[in-house]
């Protein structure tokens, strides 16, 4: 019975916690909410409903046909999407699928090669100022700084992944997270090349000949190409012989070693690769705003893009497109609740490490691995 | 000017100490870098303008131990707030894989930072120091040779000073500190010879929290304003100067503090200011590269 005074305490106990922020009233409302979430969650414990947070539906395992079914359903239906949003949302979905390719390129790094890093908005910066300062000072076409970008984003994950990779992993995430800083901060004070805190304006959208393709829907369509190559790539990838190395190197990397595998080679090729994908990015999304400023490349929005991979499901394709046009379309969905979505925003990222670690559409292989993990202990 | 600088750097120095110890404590026992605690600190600033306010409301702030009732007010709570974080978010992912925890921990960022701007305010807020002390105290000093250090400025690094020597007492002579520092070599072992290991852990938190506290009430108090991201860069900064002490090691990130605290002041003063966020960033990427267990980390953390 002592265990179950536990639900009265902690209603107690937040109470007393946020009152010196909110004063009485605020903590007494608090009180009256975690008391009733309290009282739910005991009545949880009383009755031991049969569904566990754990077990909820797993999404991955169709059958071949259901599979084909889906995958047109879907094709038409990303297809027609233009027709059907208005301007706003188009806005909106298009960010998303900026978003995505970036997700699915940093799970080659964090997913595949299980390599945290934290400073990947850098490379993205570095593709979308490159775009923007070509574009304003050579009228360079959109088409043209796609390479260039991604060639130029891969050169900055070279030098920056050359003296760096063979660092442990929490501190290969600081060194990462401080070149993300590094970066942004020059991009602020380097007044003649970047506008400093200004930006740069009037960069130009994309055109093919004479043909302007700078339109939402053009701009749809484009970040939809985009996407299908990156995910097919990245999927192929995942079966090749490279990415079986790249899991044998996250797994272990004395074993990996050991069966012939270069993990230095391999750690810098993951690296850049997943830095020319960020680079490209970089470019369509200058093309995109048509405006860039170093407001954009903050440490949050490198957060954001791991969320995404994590929240989806490292080294799952489905995984992280779900989880980034998750983490993308719902705050937006959310915009009334204001500022209270960040902070559900918050727990909903404790509370989803704590109930299903895995993500929302784990990988086959690394949900295997999870649950023999889980077995084990 | 040297001299000036050098004050300065030490008096910014000893704050960034002070978060540092909660980023190394945690770390030596965990192995985990605990990113919320710069938003804990940040916390401790607001408890601090929190307090102050609450002595108006009683009309006691003359008191002379007004100043010492704010910081101990700021450091309870965020300790209490630091416990409860560690149980909520940290403690059911002991056993998972490293990503986890980490992720868990922006997440626990992302909330105090939001709740702290809902209940406070997104501006600057303004902790009245004048109301503690004399309107002079902070803009006289001693003098020594061509540069004034202001009683502030003493009394932040004496307040630091004596935080970190309370603490390496507490570590080196008490029974818990040697729990402590047990859980810290090999927590199976500590556990085995009957050391409450999760207790260890959690106080760990508490006193981590405390300090961060103590050093967000201090930045208060000397550069007058806080809002609610605050804790984002000196949290940064705080871990940097952790790592180049030697993550792990006390002496060390008190050290690394000071350090960083000076090059950031030497750096300000004679090359940049407007770089002065990026010296802690090449220090760590120097050290990382040189010596990558950091200036008084032992080698047993293999990097």
């Amino acid at each position: 019975m002592s265990r179950d005074l536990k639900y009265l305490i902690w209603p107690l106990w937040i109470a007393v916690l946020v009152w010196p922020f909110t004063r009485l009233r605020g903590a007494l409302i608090v009180l009256v909410a975690a008391a009733a979430c309290s009282a739910l969650l005991f009545a949880f414990k009383l009755w031991k409903p049969k569904i566990a947070l754990s077990a909820m539906p797993r999404l991955a395992g169709f059958s071949g046909r259901t599979k084909t079914g889906l995958l047109i359903a879907l094709v038409l239906f990303s297809l027609a999407l233009p027709f059907a949003l208005n301007k706003y949302f188009l806005d909106v979905v298009v960010t998303a699928g900026i978003y995505v390719v970036l997700a699915l390129g940093l799970n080659l790094i964090v997913g595949l090669a299980g390599l945290l890093v934290l400073g990947y908005i850098a490379f993205y910066a570095v593709g979308a100022y490159s775009y923007a300062i070509l574009s304003t000072h050579f009228h360079l076409n959109f088409f043209w700084a796609l390479p260039v970008g991604a060639a130029l984003a891969l050169l900055a994950g070279l030098l920056l992944g050359l003296p760096t990779l063979r660092l442990r992993g929490d501190y290969l995430a600081i060194v990462t997270l401080g070149f993300g800083e590094i970066t942004r901060i020059v991009l602020n004070n380097w007044d003649g090349l970047t506008g400093g805190p200004n930006g740069i304006m009037h960069v130009g959208r994309p055109a093919l000949g004479g043909l302007n393709l700078g339109t939402p829907a053009h701009l749809y369509y484009l970040v939809l190409a985009v996407i299908t190559l990156a995910a097919w790539f990245t999927s192929r990838l995942n079966r090749s012989r490279l990415g079986r190395a790249l899991v044998a190197m996250r797994e272990d990397e004395t074993a990996a070693r050991a069966c012939g595998i270069d993990t230095t080679r391999l750690k810098i090729l993951a690296f850049c690769l997943s830095a020319a994908i960020a680079g490209m990015m970089g470019v369509v999304f200058a093309a995109k705003m048509t405006f860039v400023s170093p407001e954009s490349f903050t440490f949050w929005e490198s957060v954001m893009v791991l969320c995404m991979v994590v929240l989806g499901g490292m080294a799952s394709v489905p995984g992280v497109i779900l989880g980034a046009l998750a983490l993308i379309v719902l705050p937006e969905a959310f915009r009334g609740l204001q500022h209270y979505r960040m902070l559900v925003f918050g727990t909903a990222m404790i509370a989803m490490m704590i109930f299903r670690p895995q993500g929302l559409w784990p990988s086959k292989r690394r949900k295997m691995e999870m649950d023999e993990a889980g077995a084990s202990l | 000017m040297f001299l000036q600088q050098l004050i300065n750097g030490l008096t910014v120095g000893a704050i960034y100490a002070l978060i540092a110890l909660g980023y190394t404590m945690v770390y030596g026992i965990l192995e985990f870098i605990n990113f919320a605690h710069g938003e804990v600190y940040m916390l401790g600033a607001y408890l601090g303008i929190i307090a102050l306010g609450l002595l108006t409301q009683w009309g006691v702030t003359g008191w002379t131990l007004a100043p010492l009732l704010v910081i101990v007010f700021a450091m309870v709570w965020a300790a209490a707030w630091g416990g409860t974080i560690e149980t909520v978010a940290y403690r059911p992912l002991r056993a998972a894989p490293r990503l986890s925890p980490l992720i868990s921990a922006l997440g626990v960022s992302i909330f105090l930072q939001n709740f702290v701007m809902l209940t406070q305010g997104a501006r600057d807020q303004v902790f009245r120091r004048e109301l503690l002390f004399s309107s002079d105290f902070n803009a006289c000093g001693l003098s020594l040779a061509s540069c004034t250090v202001s009683y502030t400025q003493l009394l932040i690094i004496g307040t630091a000073l004596a935080l970190m020597t309370g603490l390496t007492l507490f570590i080196n002579r008490t029974k818990l500190g040697r729990a402590m520092r047990a859980t810290a070599q090999d927590q199976r072992m500590a556990r085995l010879c009957g050391v409450n290991v999760d207790g260890i852990i959690r106080l760990t938190f508490v006193i981590g929290s405390a300090l961060g506290a103590a050093a967000g009430v201090l930045v208060a108090l000397y550069y007058g304003v806080v809002n609610f991201h605050i804790g984002y860069v000196a949290g940064l900064k705080a871990f940097i100067a952790a790592v180049a002490g030697g993550i792990g090691s006390i002496p060390g990130a008190m050290l690394g503090g000071l350090l960083l605290g000076l090059a950031e002041s030497f750096g300000a003063g004679y090359l940049s200011s407007q770089y002065k966020d990026v010296y802690a960033f090449v220090i760590l990427i120097v050290v990382l590269l040189v010596r990558p267990q950091g200036i008084l980390g032992n080698k047993r953390d293999k990097v």
